[in-house]
């Protein structure tokens, strides 16, 4: 029998199931050498309001430049949670293995996943492994859920964007998307395009220092950042205007958006979050992000307006005028 | 400054978009000019050219698309062969949410047809000598720039011995649906930006007939910012000045006499044929057919199949779309029952469609 395979029984409840979670899930994910056997984690009390939120990770292929689905799937659900301005306290992991998945590889996706949680700093406290026939699954899916505390009186959501309002991104757009892509369908490039997933509870522990002038944060994963504005817009029921000059694009994804015919605006990030925020406010907090290391190459690109109520529109490169949609179908699929 | 820069600098365009105006101001009236290819029309809404157009210059979208001007029977035809079995159907990705009359390539693959998308036809043939055992059946479509491509892959196939692969041809070409379309007095075409990568193939001459003979100014054009408002500008300068000539904006790229080794490749393998246009219908000449010496790789001829009665969707308005009558905005679908994630017709699912761009770009 190959030690170094996933095995249907490793799934199966019984020993083998309890071998693998003994010797690599539970020490790799909580730093603990022995799994608690009861079946659910028990929290201590918090102060405040919770957050809780879940996500699911198919991305494919499981390793791509600049990450795996493992910090994938910590940083994905941490940055849902900072998002509504909480902050991450906890986890949980489900994780789907097809037969014959390589044990070595699930190493590296749990160390990972620890890594991850540890430099956003929640512990990931409950979970449960299963294994599926081979081709009943592609490799591995992951899902987490988690929860946090919103230690502050504000209400930080998508209706939230007044007239006026400034929109701030932390850096450059696509990386991740491109990243996914290129590993996923053998593209040569000339360098390295690398995924820009990364937690984002940090940087906006540094943003709500500026208080009730922070009106929306969001994450523009999939369907890209012409889609988050699009919901943004709908939501807050007024109109943003962007111009595309001011969009901060690498030129490596910009170079291969033109060949493949994609638009950095829908190409889905990992690391990076949409922040409107008080006019009067927009200098100091462009200021803090881009003193932030996830925030060098951030930038204002648009502002809330009253008009075109629930409409994005872009002044595009060349001057032209354009609407800018949200994402229609699957542009790529299986990014995260 | 790279290369893409230079033609989307923003002075630049708009000194173009200004000497537009002064020479529209000059005509004194209304000039509608089509383009005939998917890029020009994804790139037009994108940059918002045609708010930088004045209004007496009006830029319509014609049958550009080469999903889009596929007819339903094809799509039908396409369905019929990958329910056969050890059958695998080899597709470019734009044509397998393309609806036919009752299913498609996505819902057929979904049911267990074995259904490929391929970056290009030489992926097709390798995917046929790695599957021994089966029929591998690409379905070629697409203008002038994709069928040398398509001949090259069945010459390709002959050369390495391999029996199974077919392809089931529906290639067109452009220069005579433009004829018939100009004709046409209810859209007025006082001009044509003529496709880029058609027109490196087959050239400026190929357009001499409808400039010359037929009175319609072309001015092949590339696909930058700059490249389509210089187009544009020239279009409006021959209305102004009274002429129709074939121009080319494009010449970094497209030679005169296009490219005759792709041609030569494509008349090895294709004769022309008669064409059914979605939206248009049949079109003596306008398509391109598997010839006799290599009729064993043509999927209709080798593997006949019989596919259901071709039926289009009602309330769908891709053929006046196709033909320049309507924008997507005048279809009452548009956006309400027809979007990008449930397409009614071939126009919206493609990228290069009409009605995709719109949605995407335009409201
Ligand atoms: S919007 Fe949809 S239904 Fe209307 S013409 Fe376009 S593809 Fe057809």
């Amino acid at each position: 029998m190959p030690h170094d395979l996933i095995l249907l029984g490793h799934g199966s409840g019984g020993a083998l199931s309890h071998q693998l979670l003994d010797e690599l899930v539970v020490p790799t994910l909580s730093g603990i050498s022995q799994a608690g056997r009861d079946d659910a984690a028990v929290l201590d009390p918090v102060g405040g309001r919770l957050a809780f939120t879940t996500d699911c990770y198919v991305v494919d292929p499981p390793f791509f430049p600049g990450g795996s689905i493992g910090d994938l799937a910590v940083n994905g659900t941490v940055n849902d949670l900072a998002m509504m301005g909480a902050r991450p306290l906890y986890l949980s992991t489900g994780l789907i293995l097809e037969e014959g998945f390589s044990r070595d590889d699930l190493a590296r996706i749990l160390t990972a996943m620890r890594r991850a949680a540890d430099a956003a700093g929640v512990a990931i406290v409950t979970g449960d492994t299963k294994v599926v026939p081979r081709g009943k699954a592609d490799r591995i899916f992951i899902t987490t859920s988690g929860v946090g505390v919103l230690d502050h009186g504000l209400t930080i959501c998508g209706s939230g964007a007044r007239p006026g309002d400034r929109v701030i991104i932390n850096g450059t757009i696509g990386d991740h998307g491109i990243a996914v892509l290129a590993a996923r369908e053998g593209l040569e490039l000339s360098s390295d395009v690398t995924s820009d997933s990364a937690p984002l509870n940090d940087l906006v522990a540094e943003l709500l220092k500026e208080g009730d002038a922070i009106h929306v944060l969001r994450d523009p994963t999939r369907g890209g950042v012409a889609t988050t504005l699009k919901e943004i817009a709908l939501q807050s029921k007024l109109g943003i205007a962007i111009r595309e000059d001011q969009l901060p694009v690498s030129r490596e994804v910009g170079a291969v958006c033109a060949i493949l015919g994609l638009d950095p605006l829908y190409v889905a990030n990992e690391g990076k979050l949409l922040a409107v925020v008080a006019p009067e406010a927009a200098e100091r907090v462009l200021e803090r992000v881009r003193n932030h290391p996830l925030g060098r190459e951030s930038a204002v690109i648009g502002e809330v307006t009253d008009k075109n109520e629930g409409r994005v529109t872009m002044e595009t490169v060349v001057g032209g005028m354009r609407a800018v949609e949200m994402l229609a179908g699957e542009q790529l699929p299986r990014i995260c | 400054m790279n290369y893409r820069d230079e033609y989307r600098d923003r002075e630049l365009v708009q000194g173009l978009a200004d000497r537009i105006g002064h020479l529209a101001d000059r005509a004194g009236r209304t000039m509608t000019f089509m383009e005939v290819c998917g890029t020009h029309t994804m790139a037009i809404y994108q940059y918002g050219i045609r708010s930088l157009l004045p209004p007496g210059v009006r830029l319509i979208s014609g049958p550009g698309c080469p999903v889009c001007v596929t007819p339903n029977e094809y799509i039908d035809r396409a369905v019929a062969y990958c329910r056969l079995p050890e059958t695998i159907v080899a597709t470019f990705g734009d044509m397998m949410r393309v609806p036919g009359s009752s299913s498609s390539l996505m819902a057929e693959r979904a049911q267990g047809a074995d259904v490929r998308i391929v970056y290009s036809s030489l992926d097709a043939v390798a995917l046929a000598m790695k599957n021994p055992g089966k029929r591998v059946i690409f379905l070629g479509i697409g203008f002038e720039t994709t069928a040398p491509t398509v001949a090259g892959s069945i010459l390709a196939a002959e050369e390495k011995k391999v029996g199974n692969y077919f392809v089931l041809a529906a290639h067109k070409t452009i220069p005579i649906p433009m004829q018939l379309l100009s004709a046409d007095p209810e859209t007025a075409i006082d001009g044509y930006l003529c496709p880029a990568h058609v027109s490196a193939i087959i050239g400026g001459a190929a357009y001499r007939s409808l400039a010359e003979g037929h009175g319609v100014p072309c001015v092949i054009t590339g696909f930058e910012p700059a490249d389509i408002m210089r187009g544009v500008e020239m279009l409006v300068r021959q209305v102004v000045e009274g002429e129709s000539l074939v121009e080319n904006e494009y010449s970094r790229v497209v030679q005169w006499d296009g490219n005759r080794k792709a041609r030569e490749v494509l008349e090895r393998v294709f004769v022309p044929c008669n064409a059914t246009w979605r939206g248009i219908g049949a079109i003596p000449g306008s398509g391109l057919a598997i010839n006799e010496r290599y009729a064993c790789y043509d999927a209709e001829r080798a593997l006949p199949v019989t596919a259901e009665e071709p039926r289009e969707h009602p309330g769908c308005r891709c053929g006046d779309i196709l033909r320049g009558k309507i924008t997507p905005f005048d279809c009452p679908l548009f956006a309400v029952a027809c979007t990008p994630e449930s397409p009614v017709g071939a126009c919206m699912v493609s990228s290069e469609g009409t009605c995709a761009a719109a949605f995407k770009y335009g409201r």
